[in-house]
């Protein structure tokens, strides 16, 4: 199966989203790179609002991702509940 | 305190509607061919503009609060950077060299970006594309203008700086960028998207701008992770419209797989040859290096360029034909480019150098089946003649490619002992090229491609042979900007800096 993946500068606001993440694609590898983090996950990751939110302690708006965000891949789809990245096979 | 009325708040697919949508309008005077007349000629089919949707659903007013804390954090770092001497916590000044090639050759790209995206917004006639369009054009002079900025402060420090604008325009190396995006600026809206959107954002840009922050990061230089962030906050968004104009185009007919899969083709190819740069700069000149080359290849070309061209199978899209030739030169081309740079360095506003022994190791172990047996040991002859006081310097000037303007120092696919040498001959004139991906392209539109300005043919119509008029007409200060780094002012002072920083002398 393809990997999608997603990348984060690491930093204090991503700490908390890339929690989510794993939380949420208990499937998912997190690699931690100079100053980024690469999370891959077998054809499909999910990323969750409401988790970040439990993560964060505040309201959070998913596209707040884009300032952090340095690359992915996948087939986007996104809603202000959630953000999935997917391969069709 | 003034209470606020609570409003109700809109859904994001609402928002997206109602602020990108709802703001075209059906022309009533003007016919709708004559506002967007160049949509038709590539023989692209839509049927229904609608059905192009930006996934993230970015609306304007969210694109402006996001970028402005985008530039809030840019030029606070920025302005410590500037402030603490952070041009003495490099590892090396030889890390420059990516840095100048850079400056010279990828960010002026980002504003050729900024001119294409800013013309494609206008040619579209989909409201959603055209909102995309504007944003990416303005994406793209904000990149441009923030590497200039952050890049500046080594040029107090450091030469090879000082005129990249004139190197861009003049200077051999840099036209290999400069021809890719000109070409694509000089395409239909249709293949500039598939050019820029797809194969470059897409397909190409984790190759470039990913392993190249990692590597400022370790190498100690905070203005680039900087702007490689900045600018890579917005390079997802660039990607997924790509990708989403890419399917919109598959989607509305199938006329139009042919034409977008040769197009796929021939992007692909050019791609691919500017990234040789890139490998020189991974392989060779970063003091201390992340991932090889070829470890980033495998991840995002073998990888995710596979999960992508699996992805795309479903429309009947198979991976671009010069698949195979790149993976075949892989394992070589970092390191016949660099030999290259080194033996042309009269002619570079950047430093290069013989690896040292430590380097070497790791050139061997990253490329165990290539680096002894074909590199180590030129580069080893390379050094017996520069410790005996005779460098090894090539006056000769390379044969360029029509197409993609490398010099032609790349081998056969299959046989790594032999230089791969093509040619064609168009209404009575000979044109050279560097491999079948580049002949291949010319004979499909050779009557764009004789036009193509090539430097080195430049030296000889334009300045008679004259190499010190042509280092002056490219701004290139001789025994300043170029040569060997070993004895150079940049290392001099680099030294001299850090020893002011570290003592009190
Ligand atoms: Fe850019
Ligand atoms: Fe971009
Ligand atoms: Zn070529």
């Amino acid at each position: 199966m393809s990997t999608v993946f997603i990348a984060l500068q690491a930093n204090e606001e991503t700490r908390p989203i890339i929690d989510a993440i794993e939380i949420d694609n208990p499937q998912a590898v997190v690699n931690r790179q100079p100053a980024m983090v690469k999370i891959d996950a077998p054809g499909r990751l999910v990323v969750r609002r409401e988790t970040i939110e439990a993560q964060l302690g505040r309201a959070y708006d998913l596209q707040e991702l884009q300032i952090n965000l340095i690359t992915l891949s996948g087939n986007v789809d996104e809603d202000e509940d959630t953000l999935t990245l997917s391969w069709n096979e | 305190m003034d209470m606020k009325a609570t409003k109700k708040k809109l859904g994001m697919k609402e928002r997206y509607r109602i602020l990108t949508r709802d703001l075209g309008w059906e022309p009533g005077y003007q016919s709708k061919k004559a506002i967007f007349p160049y949509v038709e000629y590539e023989g692209i089919k839509v049927h229904d503009w609608d059905k192009w949707e930006d996934p993230f659903r970015l609306t304007m007013d969210a694109y402006w609060k996001y970028q402005a804390e985008k530039e809030r954090k840019f030029y606070a770092i920025i302005d410590a950077h500037a402030q603490n001497n952070g041009h003495l916590n490099l590892t090396d000044a030889r890390y420059l060299s990516a840095l100048k090639i850079f400056l010279q050759a990828i960010s002026p790209g980002e504003y050729a970006a900024h001119k294409g995206f800013a013309r494609i917004g206008r040619e579209f006639p989909g409201v959603g594309t055209q909102v995309a369009c504007q944003m990416q054009a303005i994406d793209e002079i904000r990149h441009a203008q923030t590497q200039i900025h952050a890049m500046s402060n080594y040029n107090r420090y450091y030469d090879g700086f000082h005129a990249f604008a004139d190197a861009r325009d003049r200077i051999w190396y840099t036209s290999v960028a400069r021809s890719f995006f000109d070409d694509a600026m000089s395409a239909g809206p249709f293949e500039f998207m598939i050019a820029i959107g797809f194969s470059f954002e897409y397909v190409l840009t984790n190759l470039l701008f990913v392993p190249f922050m990692s590597g400022a990061a370790y190498n100690g230089d905070m203005a680039t992770v900087t702007f490689g962030f900045s600018a890579q906050s917005d390079e997802a968004r660039h990607m997924t419209l790509g990708l989403e104009c890419i399917k919109f185009m598959l989607e509305q007919d199938p006329d139009n797989l042919p034409i977008v899969q040769g197009w796929i083709d021939k992007w692909f190819w050019r791609g691919f040859r500017v990234l040789g740069l890139v490998s020189t700069m991974m392989d060779y000149m970063l003091p201390k290096r992340v991932m090889s080359w070829r470890e980033a290849w495998e991840i995002y070309g073998v990888e995710n360029g596979g999960a992508l061209f699996r992805d795309l199978a479903r429309y009947g899209i198979r991976p671009p034909k010069g698949w195979d030739d790149a993976e075949q030169a892989i394992d070589h081309m970092s390191h016949q480019f660099m030999l290259g740079l080194y033996q042309w360095s009269f002619g570079t506003a950047f430093h290069s150098w013989i690896p040292s022994d430590d380097d070497m190791a790791w050139l061997s172990a990253k490329y165990p089946d290539t680096f002894d047996r074909y590199y180590r040991p030129r580069w080893a002859h390379i050094k017996k003649l520069k410790a005996a006081g005779t460098p090894f310097k090539n006056y000769g000037l390379a044969r360029l490619c029509q197409c993609c303007q490398l010099p032609c120092v790349f081998t056969e696919p299959g046989d790594p002992t032999l230089t791969c040498h093509r040619e064609t001959v168009y209404k009575g004139e000979k044109y050279q090229f560097c491999s079948d991906g580049c002949k291949d392209i010319f004979e499909h539109e050779p009557e764009k491609y004789i036009q193509a300005w090539l430097p080195m043919p430049a030296l000889f119509s334009e300045l008679g042979g004259d190499v010190a008029a042509w280092m002056d007409w490219v701004s290139l200060r001789d025994g300043a900007d170029n040569g060997d780094y070993d004895g150079s002012r940049d290392q001099r002072h680099f030294d001299e800096w850090r020893g002011l920083a570290t003592s009190n002398l």
